[in-house]
């Protein structure tokens, strides 16, 4: 195992604490960087998808792992992302403006919404945040001309100086394109998190009333959190839009928004890292059960394709067992894996054994 | 005039008066305990301090600023810190960033400086670390700083409380029971640094606190309550020796102790 002599606080306050980890990373940027000359054109665009999936998780992760609070209306984020960058680049902005103001408009709309919310917490704010999600919905097939209704609307091509990003044409431009993206909110959001803002979205999330004795602006902190996950969630629908090409409302449907919570409490709620194993997996299941059915219905002439709903069973089934198995989702098995080989061969059963604490008989909230 | 004043407060839960007429005043750089039987209002007191419930009656004053109206979150940057009967730290969080969120009141950046990390947040940062890593060193906790909350046994999690108080760099600092079930040696440190906290800090401490022995070795003076209202007040021997208090400590009347 490795210890880490530490010399200057730096080494704390830096997002890795040795080179090792810093290397390792960039190491998977590397691969992701070269991964357009690696493989074909179906597992490009899955991969991109998939990147814009854990994009919108880092959103969703800001609020539900690092802030503790729950949202379900998560796909209304994503549409107003999605439609304000196709909306505005239609009417000639060029995308580099449009997109940041896709997160902007999210962000606010998130925000704005968050004052009243936030002082719900729980189901009553997951019922709140559906709420909002339904006024969305709404919203866009009321607001026709800018939206296209219920016909749908065409994300146009990006074009940055001259360069395309054309879904079909120039795939691997767009995949680094969304790389360079996630790549820059990631970097961002290991910032917030080692910063102040950041422990007080942790120390809103654990201890409301000690959050408060310590000067903090629960309610204020909390309208944040909500922002900037809405913001990012935004930037994804931006992205979304683009990469699926042309939509209407019913590409952000509820259930992208409770896909969205599968991917960070499948993932591991309060890691960043959480949010892209729980991309890869909500992006993978689906491939792997269609391939699966091929599989099924040429060698065994079972037709899989007469059950509707066999993806939702079976993701369903994969939370469930999350939960009882392993709350702390892929990333915390993960790193008690990491732990255990570090630990070679001294590792012991019950180090994980989660402690419960029954101190807190006096919540006073 | 005295750093902090409550005049006749009081809180009543419908018809249960959990607090009622209490007065004291807390003078600078003194260690005032609050004493009394369970259910006698002192946590009550002190949430009533930190303005986590709202007065019904009586004011209170914080160096000569009156606090009664203000809301939970601006307690803290006034110079007041306080810990919890309960313990409430952030179990998921290790030891240091427990401290270090003690530092919130002295943040100087915003979330658009923190999410880019210029350097400025790196320098205020170093400037926090500094100051957590003096109650680390005070407080003696250097084995635990990179320890999850949540694995620690309940004696240092008690300190790391006071610590996170501590961080905060208070003028006064409350103290919810800092010894419940902590051993006689632990209870013994605690009572070493109340005194360091006054003389080398100066700060002002005012704590609840069931055990007599800290209390008697510690305190300046002593609040004794009693369902929620004031029995006597004065020095630890003066309070002791009070009638009503023996009564109410013991259960026999007045006339029985005397």
């Amino acid at each position: 195992m490795r210890i880490v002599f530490k010399t200057t606080y730096d080494r704390d306050i830096d997002i890795h604490e040795h080179w090792g980890k810093r290397g390792a990373y960039l190491a998977l940027l590397a691969v992701m960087a070269v991964l357009p000359f690696l493989v074909g054109e179906y597992y490009l665009a899955e991969a991109t998808n998939t990147l814009i999936w854990s994009l919108a998780g880092m959103g969703l992760m800001v609020l539900v792992g690092h802030t503790g609070q729950v949202s379900l209306g998560h796909a209304a984020f994503l549409a107003i992302g999605a439609y304000t960058d196709a909306a505005l680049m239609t009417a000639g902005v060029p995308f580099l403006v449009s997109f940041p103001l896709a997160g902007i408009a999210a962000g606010l709309f998130g925000a704005l919404i968050a004052i009243p919310a936030v002082r719900m917490s729980g189901i009553y704010l997951a019922i709140a945040t559906l709420a909002v999600f339904v006024i969305v919905e709404e919203m866009v097939i009321l607001l026709s001309p800018i939206t296209g209704g219920v016909g749908g609307i065409f994300a146009p091509t990006i074009e940055i100086l001259g360069i395309s990003f054309d879904r079909y044409a120039e795939l691997a431009n767009l995949y680094w394109l969304v790389l360079a993206v996630v790549v820059l909110v990631t970097w961002g959001y290991a910032n917030l998190m080692r910063s102040p803002t950041g422990r007080s979205f942790l120390a809103v999330r654990d201890s409301e009333v000690s959050a408060r004795a310590l000067g903090i602006n629960v309610t204020r902190t909390r309208a944040l959190a909500f922002g900037l996950s809405s913001g990012v969630t935004g930037l994804a629908g931006a992205l979304m839009g683009h990469y699926i090409g042309f939509f209407n409302y019913e590409l952000f449907s509820i259930f992208i928004s409770i896909n969205l919570l599968l991917v960070v409490t499948i993932g591991g709620l309060g890691f960043i890292q959480g949010a892209f194993l729980g991309a890869i997996l909500i992006t993978a299941v689906p491939q792997a059960i269609a391939i699966f059915r091929d599989w099924a219905n040429a060698s065994l002439g079972v037709d899989l394709g007469g059950i509707p709903g066999l993806d939702t069973m079976i993701f369903s089934a994969v939370l469930i067992a999350f939960i009882i198995y392993e709350p702390a989702g892929l990333y915390g098995r993960w790193l008690k894996i990491r732990t255990w080989w570090e630990l070679f061969p001294l590792a012991r059963k019950d180090m994980f054994r989660r402690q419960k604490s029954y101190l807190k008989t006096e919540r006073m909230r | 005039m005295s750093l902090l004043k409550a005049e006749d407060i009081a809180v009543h839960f419908g018809g249960v008066k959990a607090v009622d007429g209490v007065s004291f005043e807390v003078e600078a750089g003194e260690v005032f305990a609050i004493i009394g039987p369970n259910g006698a209002g002192k946590s009550t007191i002190f949430n009533l301090i930190s303005r986590i419930y709202p007065l019904t009656k009586g004011r209170i004053w914080f160096d000569g600023q009156e606090i009664t109206g203000l809301r939970a979150h601006q307690i803290a940057p006034l110079g007041i810190a306080r810990t919890f009967q309960n313990i409430e730290l952030f179990d998921h969080s290790t030891v240091l960033q427990n401290l270090l969120m003690g530092r919130h009141t002295h943040r100087r950046t915003n979330f658009l400086q923190d999410i880019l990390f210029l350097p400025k947040v790196r320098r205020e940062e170093h400037l926090h670390r500094h100051r957590v890593e003096e109650v680390i060193e005070f407080l003696e906790l250097e084995a635990y700083r990179n320890k999850m909350i949540a694995g620690l046994p309940y004696g240092v999690r008690k300190v790391v409380e006071i610590g996170r108080a501590l961080a905060l760099g208070p003028k006064l600092i409350l103290l919810d029971e800092p010894a419940s079930g902590l051993s006689v040696e632990e209870s013994q440190e605690v009572a070493f640094w109340i005194e360091d906290m006054r003389r080398e800090m100066g700060l002002t401490v005012l704590m609840v606190e069931h055990d007599m022995g800290l209390v008697t070795a510690v305190a300046d003076r002593v609040l004794a309550v009693a369902n929620g209202r004031p029995l006597a007040q004065g020095t630890p021997a003066e309070v002791q020796a009070d009638p009503e208090v023996q009564a109410a400590y013991l259960g026999t009347t007045a006339e029985a102790a005397a």
